[in-house]
């Protein structure tokens, strides 16, 4: 693989984890901790917002999150010829 | 059958499937020891990490954190999943691509340095003793609570079965047996908690539990909360009601933020999950097993939040103003008729994990927030019984809590998991499966983690350290001596992790703080900054690691055991989120000394640019 490839495959992967990890961060620092109080405001069949994504709801967007960064890098490999 | 019966039978079958099992899975190479000869496929690596990664302190105890702290519990639940996704894409795929066998490897392979290594080597044994010894010591309190048996027996039985399928079997016998051991786990946990779920809100899904009505008229002794509240309405109200802070208050947010990034960060920094990574096949793998590790843990920790949740209603509903002798004999009722039969709080009272002293002798419990017991821990005379039957303690009397409610009651965290079968009136066979649950969750992560002990010893310390020859750079060890030399390392470790067990020194119970904090500022960095920074050099990872490891190891003990003072915490961050601080400081500094010294040689830049790519990682290569 030539390096100017090479260094488009890794920019390619770095701009897919940045945007993930930001989605990461907001799930569970975002909405479980910093604006917890204000989404707390927000409530569900008795489940305060903020609560659900502090103890579930962040659990269930992290595995969102790593099968959909799975499948993101699967095409980019597949894209640069770098997949087995 | 009779209970004692059945859990010998559970327990009995599940040993003997693990050893099965290690039989069957027979390492016979270093390959097959230290990387499960890196074919495992990535559903079961998930499996098998799932399973290493959940301990007795995440079975038995982690509900029971949460019940008590709330809101703020979340710090655990959410650091302690949400560090795999930092895992699956900042660190597994990379390490997967090096293909080498333990973390100092990487270190130090990429940091062309021995001084490197043998500091990762030492840090790795360090955080993996710590832990390993808190399970050992898991191990013996659920033999004792439900065989029978004397704590040190338990821990010298855990041994002997641990001793088996690792020493035999390697990693390979590990992972398979990880396998089975995450499925005796989890049945066990959901059976109890899905029961449980069903009897206070009427929901099948535990998870959904959350947002359903409660199924019974709530008496907290202050008001009567009527059927068909909502179950988080009638928690927050009673305890309001009782004097405690409301289960959603959302508690100290800074020190909750600290908390899990540390959590999150050491989770990814963690040795003993780090390595099982190089057990797959491929990178692609890689990536897939780590999202596979967190459906399989998802499952159990989303329900805890669940149980966490039902089990202090259930707690308050069933002991709060209740005569005390006749609920221990089985005498009373519920407002709906129902049952409430207090032998198991005699049971527990038994074995010291519930105490209760009647403050003001009206001879019924009463739960409130205060500390029923002076010293915090009730100490029991042994001999005596009251005038209601209960245990007596010596602890003075505390002072009278005019106007309120004065607390009477010790409650045990660990009994919120391992009694709620007997609270719920659930069936024996239940109460037996906890007892091989719990063993389960146990014996998977000590294995882990002694595997990564003895693989540093063997393979980095003798292979690279020790027996390197000069000339060659390469291990004087050939493959037969190395693999004795492995299986030697496993054997001693057992033995070092089972005295801990028994004689557990006082950093065990720092295991969060120690295990996390330290892997979170000594290996997280330094193996983000070795794959995504490609000038990092030797003189700024030995810098980053050693302020990383003095700094977070020295504010623990400090504040810890030296007596240091609640007023003098660094920004307010308790010890146990102080990694976070640790690993920004090892960012920092070695940004700085990597840019002052010379950059890496060549040879290292390519290799780099190597890690980066994910075709040709094959399996994973011997020196």
């Amino acid at each position: 693989m030539s390096p100017e490839k090479a260094q488009a495959y890794w920019k390619e992967n770095i701009s897919t984890i940045i945007k993930l990890l930001v989605v990461w961060f907001v799930v569970s620092f975002g909405c479980g901790i910093i604006f917890i109080e204000q989404l707390n405001s927000i409530e569900i069949a008795g489940v305060k917002l903020g609560f659900w994504f502090a103890q579930q709801g962040s659990i269930y967007a992290f595995v969102i999150l790593i099968f959909v960064y799975v499948k993101v890098m699967t095409g980019i490999d597949e894209k640069y010829g770098v997949n087995e | 059958m009779e209970l004692q019966s059945l859990i010998y039978l559970f327990v009995g079958v599940s040993f003997a499937i693990y050893i099965g099992i290690a039989l069957w899975a027979k390492a016979g190479s270093t390959k097959d020891f230290y990387v499960a000869g890196g074919g495992v496929h990535p559903v079961a690596n998930g499996m098998a990490t799932a399973a290493d990664w959940m301990s007795a302190a995440s079975f038995i105890s982690l509900a029971g954190i949460i019940s008590f702290m709330g809101s703020a519990g979340g710090a655990y639940l959410m650091g302690w999943t949400g560090g795999y996704v930092l895992l699956a894409m900042l660190l597994a795929p990379y390490l997967r691509k090096f293909g080498k066998f333990t973390v100092p490897d990487f270190v130090g392979d990429r940091y062309y340095s021995s001084g490197a290594r043998l500091v990762a080597v030492i840090a790795v044994i360090f955080v993996s003793f710590t832990y390993v010894a808190g399970q050992m010591r898991g191990v013996g309190i659920v033999f004792s609570r439900f065989l029978q048996v004397d704590v040190n027996t338990g821990v010298i039985i855990g041994m002997a079965i641990v001793f088996f399928y690792s020493v035999l079997g390697g990693m390979k016998g590990i992972t398979y047996t990880q396998v089975a051991q995450y499925v005796v786990m989890i049945f066990a946990y959901m059976i109890p908690a899905i029961f449980l779920s069903l009897q206070v809100t009427d929901t099948f899904i535990p998870q959904l539990g959350l947002f359903a009505t409660t199924t019974f008229e709530f008496h907290d002794g202050v008001r009567v909360i009527p059927e068909g509240t909502y179950l988080l309405h009638a928690l927050d109200q009673s305890l309001a009601d009782l004097g405690f802070t409301e289960y959603t208050n959302t508690g100290n947010l800074w020190n909750v933020f600290m908390l899990t990034t540390a959590l999150m960060l050491g989770t990814a920094g963690l040795p003993h999950v780090i390595v099982r990574f190089f057990t797959v096949p491929t990178v692609k793998d890689a990536r897939i097993s780590a999202g596979w590790a967190l459906v399989f843990i998802a499952i159990m920790y989303t329900t805890i939040s669940s149980v966490a949740a039902f089990s202090r209603v259930n707690l308050i509903k069933n002991v709060q103003n209740v005569e005390y002798k006749a609920f221990v004999n089985g005498e009373l009722t519920h407002a709906d008729g129902t049952p409430n039969n207090g032998a198991w709080f005699k049971t527990w009272e038994n074995g010291g994990l519930l105490a209760w002293t009647d403050r003001n002798g009206d001879g019924k419990i009463q739960y409130a927030p205060d500390a029923a017991f002076v010293g915090g821990k009730p100490a029991f005379d042994g001999t005596n019984v009251g005038i209601h039957g209960e245990r007596v303690t010596t602890n003075a009397k505390p002072a009278a809590n005019s106007g309120k409610i004065e607390n009477e009651l010790y409650v045990d965290r660990d009994i919120m998991v391992l009694a709620n079968p007997e609270i719920a009136n659930l069936p024996n066979w239940v109460i037996a499966f906890i007892a091989a649950g719990g063993l389960a969750a146990a014996l998977s992560t000590a294995a882990g983690l002694l595997l990564v002990i003895a693989s540093s010893i063997s393979h980095d310390l003798m292979g690279q350290v020790i027996f390197k020859d000069p000339e060659t750079g390469k291990s004087k060890l050939n493959e037969k001596s190395e693999l004795m030399w492995a299986r030697l390392s496993a054997v001693v470790a057992i033995l070092i992790a089972g005295y801990l067990g028994i004689n557990p020194p006082g950093f065990v119970a720092q295991v969060v703080a120690f295990a996390f904090g330290l892997a979170a500022a000594a290996f997280f960095p330094t193996i983000i900054l070795g794959v995504f920074d490609k000038r990092m050099n030797k003189e700024g990872a030995i810098a980053g690691i050693l302020t990383g490891l003095i700094f977070t190891f020295g504010y623990i003990v400090y504040f810890v055991f030296l007596g240091g003072d609640k007023a003098d915490y660094f920004l307010g961050i308790a010890p146990t989120g102080i990694g976070t601080i640790g690993t920004i400081l090892h960012l920092i500094v070695a940004f700085v000394v990597s840019r002052m010294t010379p950059p890496p040689p060549q040879e290292i830049q390519e290799l780099v640019e190597l890690i980066r790519i994910p075709s040709g990682a094959g399996a994973a290569h011997d020196h």
